[in-house]
């Protein structure tokens, strides 16, 4: 802290120490914790507050368990998102091995940059595109009958599969540029040995590349699943009433059932989800924090 | 492409491109479909009168309007915020630097809808102050701090603090070193990152829907027009965002590269 101040001064020391503290307490710490403790009291009318109602419960915990639908939209909230991130990771592990190891240099860069583009572009617009791609009059459907594949146009708009392929798509580049990185960092050296040990390009990926790529796969899986569960505007366009995801749950709670409290206590269940998932993951693949954000 | 490139992966690539690039292209080209609905099928007749209509809405200009001065106030408080977090961060012991370093990034492995909630409990509860405007800014600067500190922090990584430390020998102020010597080094990073905040802020959703009380940013705007009957319209301002953002895209990568020729 003394090196902050011998480094740029009274003055200045001081303004650089409250902005930072304006953000990591008023922004940050304090708004967490309050949301936290507000979802472990009751609803109260203003009247209410302070008096004996007012205590701490875990009704609105219990709720989540209590309401079938909603724990049942909870459940399916975590699965669907585990499957988008484990696709996504499939889709894009060509790529970034692609990318990284058999382009490099310029090539690479450029390439890069093509990639980047649709990453530019506005998540709401992203996923209005596939909701035109998807629409029932749309062109995807207009395709899929006219080679006949299909005989009749589905409603791809009105199941979870539709959120699921948008999210794919909208999170692509979270999992290749970790990947990209992770694998970059290979020396060509070791896959030119293992070859030359007569190993097959698959035993190469799962014995060699895989293994050094862990702190990137687990980078990449840890956002795509935490956008994923978190996702608000996806299942809002892709979606219908019959593929509502948990954050919509949670949005009703505060604007339409008028529950904040409740809310509050859904809300921190799915930073539990996601603090928990970046645990398992960084276990799994044995990483540190600091690796994860490189 | 060399001859490490098997035909397998071409076929790959070639597919892969065509899932990113193909729904933009059907939106954009959507857009000139003479419709009422925005699709390419069937293709009914070419028509420029989509754009007329979104020029003609005033609740757009409005979003977009809102939209421009909540990015403007991000980049106003997030970016001295994320360059401070980053000196910061360069100053003080290496187990402190490891916990503030987590604290962080911490709101970026956070779901936006819970930066959102936490930031509209506490604004409420504690000042009474309701969704708008600023409840937005703040709750979009708390995580956009995160990407601004990272990328300052990796520029200063490459920074040769002995310059400051010469200069102070030879007798200028901590301040004179700061305007004349760091915040010059820092110069690309902060306008990439000013960059960056603004667009980050900009096509924010998860975090806007909690906190923005009844303002309408140009997101909002489109999600709720895609959610009770969108026309064309729609897509032309998507296509003139996208033209926009291309184009920003191209400038900020081009400084980049000029910034720091690897």
């Amino acid at each position: 802290m003394t090196l902050l101040f011998r480094r740029h001064g009274w003055p200045l020391g001081v303004a650089m120490l409250l902005i930072v503290a304006f953000w990591i307490i008023v922004q940050v710490v304090l708004p967490q914790i309050l949301m936290i403790d507000f979802s472990f009291r009751p609803n109260l009318l203003p009247s209410e507050i302070g008096g004996p109602k007012d205590a701490y419960t875990l009704r609105n915990y219990e709720t989540l368990w209590a309401n079938d639908v909603h724990f049942a939209i909870f459940v399916k909230t975590i699965a669907a998102s585990a499957v988008v991130t484990l696709l996504t990771l499939v889709v894009c592990y060509p790529i970034a091995f692609h990318l990284a190891y058999e382009l490099k240099g310029p090539k690479a860069a450029r390439l890069m940059l093509v990639l980047v583009i649709p990453f530019w572009i506005n998540e709401i617009l992203r996923t209005f595109a596939w909701y035109i791609v998807l629409a029932y009059a749309g062109p995807l459907n207009a395709l899929l009958v006219g080679i006949g594949v299909l005989d009749e146009p589905m409603r791809f708009l009105d199941g979870n599969g539709g959120v699921m392929v948008g999210m794919v798509y909208a999170y692509l580049l979270f999992m290749v540029f970790p990947l990209y990185n992770a694998i970059e960092s290979l020396d060509p050296a070791q896959v030119e040995a293992a070859r030359d040990l007569g190993a097959s390009w698959g035993r190469i990926h799962r014995r060699v590349i895989i293994p050094h790529a862990k702190p990137g796969i687990a980078t990449g899986c840890i956002m795509v699943f935490m956008l994923a569960a978190g996702s608000y505007a996806v299942p809002a366009l892709l979606g219908s009433p019959n593929s509502r995801w948990f954050t919509e749950i949670i949005y009703n709670w505060f604007f339409e059932g008028g529950n904040w409290n409740q809310g509050a206590a859904y809300a921190f269940i799915l930073l539990l989800l996601c603090v928990g998932f970046i645990f398992a993951m960084m276990r799994l693949f044995r990483v540190s924090l600091g690796e994860l954000t490189r | 492409m060399n001859n490490r490139t098997s035909p397998l992966m071409r076929a790959y690539l070639l597919v892969f491109l065509l899932y990113l690039f193909l729904p933009l292209l059907i939106m954009g080209l959507a857009t000139f479909n003479d419709s009422r609905f925005p699709t390419i099928t069937p293709w009914n007749a070419f028509t420029l009168k989509w754009f007329d209509a979104l020029f003609a809405d005033g609740k757009m200009w409005e979003a977009l309007w809102s939209s421009f001065v909540i990015g403007l106030g991000v980049v106003v408080l997030a970016v001295p915020t994320g360059v401070s977090a980053a000196l910061l961060l360069q100053s003080v012991h290496r187990r402190t630097r490891t916990v503030l370093y987590g604290v962080m990034v911490s709101p970026l492995l956070t779901p936006g809808v819970i930066i959102g909630i936490s930031t509209l409990i506490f604004w409420r509860e504690r000042f009474g102050i309701g969704g708008g405007p600023l409840l937005t800014i703040i709750a979009q600067a708390s995580f956009i701090s995160g990407y601004v500190m990272l990328m300052v922090a990796a520029r200063l990584e490459r920074f040769d603090r002995t310059l400051e430390e010469a200069a102070l020998d030879l007798g200028a102020t901590q301040g004179t070193v700061f305007r004349r010597i760091t915040l010059p080094y820092l110069a690309p990073s902060l306008i990439a990152a000013a960059f960056l905040a603004f667009l980050q802020s900009f096509e924010n959703y998860n975090t806007t829907m909690f906190v923005r009380g009844v303002d309408t940013t140009l997101t909002v705007y489109i999600a709720s027009k895609v959610r009770t009957g969108v026309t064309p319209a729609v897509n032309a301002l998507g296509l003139i965002l996208i033209g926009l953002t291309i184009l920003g895209a191209l400038f900020h990568e081009l400084r980049r590269r000029k910034a720091s020729p690897a």
